[in-house]
């Protein structure tokens, strides 16, 4: 088994430390010809998703991966990866993958003084430790998605078949278990 | 290591790495900085190279200014405060920058002390010539680190010094025997635990970005191949002939810095270069500011 890391910008290092503590093998796509790799799970990391989107058109990256995820890739998305996956972004005619039925609205708390930090539940996970920087928010879901988590009245997180998306960070502290919960998906 | 809004702002600068942070002085050269690929942008009146010529004092930029450059992007957005200058970090702070820049670029303000960035809620990232420099910074609160290079210059050989010497520093606190690391924290005047830290790790504890004369996707890669963890460009871009080209270009060559076919499509066709001057023809030294 190997989950591939989407590593054009952002934090993709620390997700694959988190693999790596489950002794999970992962690779690295940076460009088009590291999609030939074998993977059978694919990372949307976080950082910044004008950069990811600009990035994965101009790589040519884009036509490829996103029919792989309407094929069922099983696709784990943090922050700027769930902007990537949404089929609408609230305040942005920008859409990138548009796979999944959610509604994004990007840096929806505010700048980075608004950023913090809870421990919450996900999908029956008790005290996750969840850090949300500069986050988006979900605020429509189509039906079929599947809300995992919450925060205050906000969707913090959802599933929809092959696609797992979260708006905060799980992959920052020593938390294993969104990755495992990622694992069983395959 | 320390509070919880301090993990937040180290977080942050995690969201950079593999990015480029671009310097822009209006809202339109924020807009082609985003649309090149910029990760944030960093907000100033004169960028570097027109502050050497300018010559004078100079200060953190028009407010109002930065706040034009706020609502024209989405991408974080740095602004630069005068080293020590406490409250023009708090003015900085106040208008709810993501990142402030204690900066040697412009005129220290404090010829002894730094701000004290323990005390803000808002993120700083700092200038740093060698592994004493960093952990002195980090230690007063900084979340983020960069080397100083020698900014609008155009020349990338102090970027380079200073990269090739932190990591060699770090190399030899790495491989140090635990009980030699008191007499090693001694000489570098840094805290034991930092030290300790970098000792135990590797690496600083804090993301450590490249800095000062990067002018070409060449230059941005070589920082990444000498271990920068993403790259700031200052004066490099819109002092060159084709300003959204040149950025995009140096986008994805921190994103490809091994593929070197890659890098030199890259390189084609970029029009003009900044000229750049070298260190010998300077007379400001402003790697030599807060040390």
């Amino acid at each position: 088994m190997q989950i591939a890391v989407l590593a054009l910008q952002g934090d993709f290092e620390e997700h694959e430390a988190v693999f790596r503590k489950l002794n999970i093998p992962t690779c690295q796509l940076r460009q088009k010809k590291d999609l030939d790799q074998n993977f059978d799970g694919l990372i949307l990391p976080g950082g910044e998703s004008t950069v990811q989107g600009k990035l994965l058109r101009e790589l040519d990256m884009f036509d490829t991966i996103r029919p792989r995820i309407q094929e069922g890739l099983p696709v784990m998305a943090t922050c700027a990866g769930s902007i990537l996956l949404a089929q609408q972004l609230l305040d942005d005619p920008t859409v990138h993958f548009g796979t999944m039925g959610i509604s994004v609205r990007r840096n929806a708390y505010g700048r980075q003084l608004s950023s913090f930090h809870v421990k919450s539940s996900f999908a029956g996970i008790k005290d996750v430790a969840m850090s949300f920087i500069r986050a988006p928010q979900i605020e429509f879901c189509v039906p079929g998605v599947e809300v995992l988590a919450e925060h205050e009245g906000r969707i913090t997180a959802v599933r929809q078949g092959n696609q797992l998306a979260m708006t905060f960070h799980p992959e920052l502290g020593d938390e294993t278990r969104i990755a495992e919960y990622f694992l069983n998906m395959l | 290591m320390r509070n919880e809004q301090y993990e937040l702002n180290c977080d942050l600068a995690r969201m950079l790495k593999g990015g480029v942070i671009m310097d822009v002085t209006t809202p339109e050269q924020a807009k082609i900085a985003e649309d090149a690929g910029a990760c944030a942008v960093m907000a100033l009146e004169r960028i570097p190279a027109d502050i050497r010529a300018a010559g004078g004092v100079s200060r953190m930029s028009d407010p109002g200014m930065i706040k034009g450059i706020q609502e024209a992007v989405s991408i974080p957005v740095m602004a630069k405060c005068r080293i020590g200058h406490i409250a023009e970090a708090r003015i900085l702070e106040a208008i709810e920058i993501d990142y402030i820049d204690e900066s040697e670029v412009l005129s220290p303000a404090d010829d002894i002390y730094h701000v004290d960035k323990r005390a803000f809620k808002v993120p700083f990232v700092c200038g740093a010539r060698d592994l004493g420099e960093a952990l002195r910074r980090i230690n007063e609160g900084a979340a983020m680190i960069r080397t100083k290079g020698e900014p609008g210059t155009g020349d990338v050989v102090q970027a380079v010094r200073h990269m090739r010497k932190m990591n060699q520093e770090i190399r030899r606190v790495t491989n140090m025997a635990e009980d030699e690391l008191y007499e090693a924290a001694k000489q570098l005047q840094v805290p034991f635990d930092l030290l300790q830290y970098v000792h135990q790790n590797g690496k600083l504890p804090v993301v450590n970005f490249a800095a000062g004369g990067v002018a070409t996707p060449a230059d941005a890669a070589l920082m990444m191949l000498l271990g920068a963890e993403g790259v700031f460009v200052g004066s490099g871009i819109f002092k060159s002939g084709d300003p959204a080209k040149r950025a995009a270009a140096i986008v994805k060559a921190v994103t490809n810095y091994q593929d070197y076919k890659m890098l030199a499509d890259l390189s084609c066709g970029l029009g003009e270069a900044m000229v750049g001057i070298n260190p010998a023809e300077i007379k400001l030294i402003m790697e030599e500011r807060g040390i």
